[in-house]
């Protein structure tokens, strides 16, 4: 019998690197909080979590049954968050210079966000030492 | 991995707030510097900020950091320059002034207080800022490593 990390991790890894790749976006947004015209962003982690997990019913990913076949992009696990699945935040209040960056609501997102990262580490590191204590089988 | 590139994003963001920083202090020490004549006098200077472009990083630092995995999510921000600042300068009457031309005028630079300390305000709150989120993202990196631990 043998162990399949995908399925006894399950959505906590593919969780994990979203939460880090988040923190990225937001990071940027509070880097360019005093750039002219930039647009804070950020992406919709219910609906990418989704297609990491390849549980997303309006895509249609390409069968590759070939080594040279060239995978699709829509496939489960693709490296980093893609500029189509960005998206813009929607300014409370407009500023002069044309930046959409809410510096509150990028702290609070950001922080939130590490909470979650935190929460999301947690499950993964305890799935791991409930594997290792079944393999000890002590 | 994505976490370490955001110790570029906010160095990045930190380094510009350090500039903008910098040109408020020549403008602030500069405000009373008077000049003989209008092309002597101090200008007020203003950074000037724009986002790195994506391509650009990824040319610069293919191989030594990872910015945004090629997709332009992660970008810092840079400095395009600083630029002398051309609002009208004071020119006041101060006939017994050692500086005064012909006409007993002296030329006081263009800087407007209220606006630099504003910015001097904004630009340290930013820095902070920025502390803050490159402290926060060691600390879950620092997590991630003891993962299975």
């Amino acid at each position: 019998m043998a162990i399949s990390f995908s399925n006894a991790l399950g959505v906590h890894e593919q969780a994990l690197v979203l939460r880090g790749q988040r923190t990225q976006i937001i990071a940027t947004n509070i880097a360019n909080s005093d750039t002219p015209g930039f647009k804070a962003r950020d992406m919709d982690f219910a609906t990418v979590l989704r297609d990491r997990m390849g549980m997303s019913s309006d895509k249609v990913s390409l069968r590759t049954t070939n080594s040279r076949h060239i995978a699709d992009q829509n496939g489960v696990g693709t490296g980093m968050v893609d500029e189509d699945t960005l998206l813009y935040r929607t300014p409370l209040q407009p500023s002069l210079d044309g930046n959409t960056v809410d510096e509150q609501l990028e702290n609070a997102n950001f922080a939130r966000n590490a909470l979650e990262h935190q929460a999301s580490f947690q499950f993964l590191n305890g799935k791991f030492s409930g594997m290792i204590k079944a393999l000890r089988g002590e | 991995m994505s976490l370490m590139s955001i110790f570029d994003i906010s160095g990045s963001a930190m380094s510009a707030q350090s500039v903008r920083l910098n040109t408020t202090a020549s403008n602030m020490a500069n405000a009373n510097s008077a000049a003989a004549s209008p092309d002597q006098v101090y200008r007020s200077r203003q950074p000037i900020f724009a986002t790195i472009q994506a391509e650009m990083l990824n040319s610069a630092n293919a191989n030594s950091f990872n910015f945004d995995g090629g997709d332009g999510v992660g970008r810092g921000v840079q400095i395009l320059g600083i630029v002398e600042s051309d609002a009208p300068f004071q020119q006041r009457y101060e006939p017994e002034h050692p500086m005064a031309d012909q006409e007993g005028y002296v030329y006081y630079p263009n800087v407007n207080i209220v606006e630099e300390m504003t910015n001097m305000i904004s630009s340290s709150r930013s820095f902070q800022m920025n502390v803050d989120v490159m402290n926060a993202a060691r600390t879950m990196m620092q997590r991630v490593m003891s993962l299975g631990q």
